[in-house]
């Protein structure tokens, strides 16, 4: 399965880089060059979060999870996580670290999915730092609004079908 | 032939997010150790670098597709396309390139505000950031994927899948009852 997966990725990498070339030597190079600076600079990143977070979520106290933000919380837990992303400061290596350790650490799948959902959608600084300053503000403010039930309409349907 | 235009570089070989999180690693990785010893200090380690090693191929791959995507979708077009559509149709088209395009907010804001520029309600443009927010694949493959496995991040972008036209639709909803999207005319921020 996971096999397939990767196939289809380098297929499609494959493909777009045909597609590219098509349109010139130039194209290639440039996406590549692109794709693989990327990957240099995030790889390191990703590779402390990752790690890191198997690290955390270790020394993080069982006993004080499970009951605020474990599978049992329910709609406590779901809040507590909601809050917890929208207050997450940092780029994305502290959001996904601190959801993964959480969800190592014991905390419940529809609890770290409200989390991050809440922390991708309405991280305070991030808003204010960078989407305010390149949007209209009033469709910012318009975005973050409607952007409030969202994570809990994820978290429920996470209950609702048990899973993940 | 559109020349790719070069994207803002805001590249530091250091950064606070990084570093901080650096620290509260090697402090936790420490505690384990003088906690619970050697052996537990290396099962840890070689679990979480077996999933990291697994996970490096997607991000490489996820990272070259995002590099290509950018470069062939060129995003006058792609506004062009956004920003002419209305109804349904404008919401799901505007999900289906939130999705595609790759990039962080430096990219991906800037497209969203000339989506409004060309004529696209607020609505289009809400379903657009929501959709690049929660289900877009660069993110969910080079990002999530390594902390949270597969399974876990399937099955959380499956739940994430209606959310970016219900916010499009709330978002016209709000605009429908009054909320104040046209401001000031010209004092408006766009790139």
């Amino acid at each position: 399965m996971m096999l397939a997966v990767d196939l289809m990725l380098w297929l499609f990498v494959v493909a777009l880089a045909l597609a590219a070339a098509m349109r010139g030597r130039l194209l290639l190079v440039q996406g590549t060059r692109a794709g693989v600076i990327d990957f240099l600079h995030l790889l390191p990143r990703i590779g402390i979060g990752v790690i890191g977070a198997g690290y955390i979520a270790e020394i993080l106290p069982r006993a004080l999870i499970a009951p605020w933000l474990g599978a049992e919380s329910g709609l406590t837990g779901i809040v507590i996580a909601v809050l917890g992303g929208a207050l997450t400061p940092g780029g994305p290596v502290v959001g996904f670290a601190i959801g993964a350790a959480a969800l190592k650490g014991g905390a419940g799948a529809p609890q770290v999915i409200a989390y991050s959902t809440a922390w991708a959608l309405y991280a305070v600084h991030r808003l204010v730092l960078y989407e305010v300053p390149m949007m209209p503000a009033r469709v910012v403010w318009l975005r973050a609004l409607v952007s409030l039930p969202l994570p809990f309409i994820a978290a429920g349907a996470a209950i609702l079908i048990g899973k993940p | 032939m559109n020349q790719p235009t070069p994207q803002r570089r805001r590249r530091r070989a250091f950064d606070w997010s990084t570093a901080v999180i650096a620290v509260l690693s090697g402090s936790a990785a420490l505690a384990v150790y003088w906690r619970d010893g050697a052996e537990r200090f290396l099962a840890v380690l070689d679990t979480d670098l077996l999933l990291f090693a697994y996970m490096v191929p997607k991000v490489l791959a996820g990272c070259l597709i995002g590099g290509f995507v950018a470069l062939l979708l060129p995003r006058e077009q792609v506004a062009r396309w956004v920003g002419h559509e209305s109804g349904m149709t404008g919401l799901l088209i505007a999900m289906a390139f939130g999705f595609i395009l790759p990039g962080g907010p430096f990219t991906i804001y800037p497209i969203a505000a000339a989506f409004l520029l060309i004529g696209a309600d607020a609505g289009t443009v809400v379903a657009f950031i929501v959709s690049w927010t929660l289900i877009g694949y660069t993110r969910a493959l080079v990002w999530e994927l390594p902390f949270f496995g597969a399974d876990f991040v399937f099955w959380r972008v499956v739940m994430a899948l209606p959310l970016p036209i219900l916010a499009g639709l709330l978002a016209r909803l709000a605009v429908r009852a009054g909320f104040p999207v046209k401001s000031t005319g010209p004092t408006d921020k766009a790139p």
